[in-house]
């Protein structure tokens, strides 16, 4: 079951998205957000839909995918908008036992779903047709005008990509480590709430063992072929930007224009 | 009646995926209660999926599993009940530990059983005993012992739980020539003491060929062969052929045939191998030379 988790997971390909610098797809997924959380009418988050439905299809991912991207959060999405029918308040549009539904809190909730469901697919792009390694690459790269003033950017993109490097590690890992506690009679799946959570000791101890374990393994190794940092460290795959690279970027700054002015538009009408 | 029997047992990983494989391809198997089963195979051959079938941790994709007759994905069977019945070691078991005293890591298993102080403490002695952990080592934090006591720490953790069956995955991968003499010397007097029936999988053909009754070949998922060491062996060039080594004395004696040495082919032991060389000395008139 936890080999369902999608995020952060790459599907390699050779679209035009991947092929796209990876600063460059940094910088259009921030547009994007930007998009989806400034655009304040239904027609102008459909349009930054539109931009991701595009990204989409040139992609050549899954539809599949995308949707199993959506299952971890889809508690959350409930969560929030049931929250938000409820607790806003407005003209009432009907009530039941006692609650009174606002206009407004159905029209909150509904743009909030809208907003996280967006949120979530375009992220999971970016990831789907990225390599880990190239976004922290990248991350690096963009963040280094900042270590002039001491700011370590290349021991962060290193963690990250050292994490990255081990999700699947530690997945895997857990599975193992629950059969084998499962295969001791250790309950994981039924009993109290309290009992769940103590279930969970026999899962967490080993895991915070072996992962302390392989920490000190990476370290070592990584000793071994004299790592020091990110001084004078050259890269054997630099990154390349070039003309599809801005018309992409201008593509996305044009979304965003488009979309301002459409709510611009309706707010002077 | 069979303890195990497997009918047709399929099990498919990522069904539905680019991902899709085929583990373990239509197994129909019985093992008799009392048995020490060498369950070999290549990496990848299913050995360890097999496995997992045996105490309903893997939901086969089609195919029956019994235990003692019991259909286990009958819908009023605990599957939890099916797990006290069928221990399963998995490989490096010390890295399940989590106790702060090595008692309590063995009694794990007794506990969740349900089983009441006195039971689980005679339980617990007894276990740890039959695999060398000394009273003293009882209190001691499990994370202090080497890792071959860990790894013996963990197998009794599954032996205190008297399972009719224990299953045990590669328990030798990792240790050094000795580790690995005390583990498996443990294990068959486990079985001679319990008279449970044991599965020991395994990479060394020579483990297996000392210590198992019968011998179960997987390749590519499906079952190759399940009999008696010396049948098994009669058939070592074709183990060779699926990449399987076997013994290095099967080896020499094949090659002695292949020499046009009429000598038997069934021989897989240091020991046995010594009466057949002397045997054939003496049947060919040059008895004798050997012990010169």
């Amino acid at each position: 079951m936890l080999k369902d988790i999608t995020i952060g997971q790459y599907f390699p390909g050779n679209s035009v998205i991947h092929r796209l610098d990876a600063r460059f797809k940094i910088a259009i997924t921030a547009i994007y957000i930007i998009m989806v959380f400034s655009a304040k009418s239904f027609i102008s988050l459909g349009a930054a839909f539109l931009f991701f439905v595009i990204a989409f299809l040139l992609s050549g991912i899954s539809v599949k995918l995308i949707i199993k991207s959506m299952k971890p959060i889809i508690p959350v999405i409930i969560f929030t908008s049931v929250l938000n029918i409820f607790f806003i308040d407005g003209v009432t549009v009907f009530e039941l036992f006692g609650i009174r539904i606002s206009d407004e809190g159905l029209l909150t909730s509904g743009y909030m779903i809208i907003r996280l469901v967006s949120l979530i697919c375009g992220s999971s792009l970016l990831t789907y047709t990225t390599s880990p390694i190239i976004l922290t690459d990248a991350i690096e790269q963009m963040l280094k005008p900042l270590s002039k003033l001491r700011f370590p950017a290349h021991e962060l993109a290193m963690m990250m990509t050292i994490a990255l490097r081990f999700i699947p590690t530690l997945i895997e890992e857990t599975d193992k480590i629950m059969s084998a506690q499962k295969a001791r009679g250790a309950e994981l799946d039924s009993g109290s709430f309290t009992d769940r959570a103590k279930a969970l000791i026999p899962i967490l101890i080993p895991l915070f063992v072996s992962s302390f374990r392989r920490a000190e393994e990476l370290a070592l190794a990584m000793e071994c072929r004299c790592y020091n940092g990110g001084e004078g460290r050259t890269k054997l795959k630099t990154l390349v930007s070039g003309g599809k690279d801005y018309a992409a970027l201008s593509l996305s700054l044009l979304f965003l224009a488009l979309i301002m002015i459409i709510d611009l538009g309706r707010v002077v009408l | 009646m069979a303890v195990i029997k497997l009918e047709n047992l399929t099990y498919t990983y990522s069904q539905g995926t680019p991902f899709e494989k085929t583990a373990v391809n239509n197994v129909d198997l019985e093992i008799e209660e009392g048995e020490f089963v060498g369950v070999i195979g290549h990496t990848g051959s299913g050995k360890s999926t097999l496995i997992q079938h045996l105490n309903g941790l893997i939901k086969p994709t089609s195919g029956n599993v019994y235990i003692d007759g019991v259909n286990i994905w009958d819908k009023n069977v605990k599957l939890r009940d099916i797990r006290f019945k069928v221990g399963l070691v998995f490989q490096y078991p010390e890295y399940q530990i989590f106790e702060d005293t090595v008692y309590k890591d063995i009694a794990f298993g007794p506990k969740n059983m349900g089983l009441d102080e006195k039971e689980t403490d005679e339980r617990v002695r007894s276990s740890a005993a039959l695999v060398g952990i000394s009273g003293d080592m009882l209190g001691k934090s499990p994370f202090e012992l080497s890792g071959g006591q860990k790894r013996r720490v963990a197998i009794a953790g599954v032996m205190a739980m008297r399972p009719k069956v224990l299953i045990l995955d590669e328990p030798t991968a990792g240790l050094d020539p000795r580790g690995r003499e005390i583990i498996l010397g443990q294990i068959k007097k486990y079985h001679e003491e319990t008279g449970s029936t044991v599965l020991l999988v395994s990479h060394s053909m020579e483990d297996v060929a000392r210590f198992a009754g019968k011998i179960l070949v997987m390749n590519k998922g499906s079952l190759f062969c399940y009999d008696e060491p010396p049948k098994v062996f009669e058939r070592a060039d074709e183990i060779s052929k699926i990449g399987l080594a076997v013994p290095q004395i099967t080896k020499v004696f094949s090659l002695l045939r292949s020499k046009g040495i009429d000598i038997r082919s069934d021989v897989y032991t240091v020991e046995f191998a010594e009466k057949t060389i002397k045997e054939y000395l003496a049947a060919h008139g040059k008895g004798g030379a050997a012990d010169a």
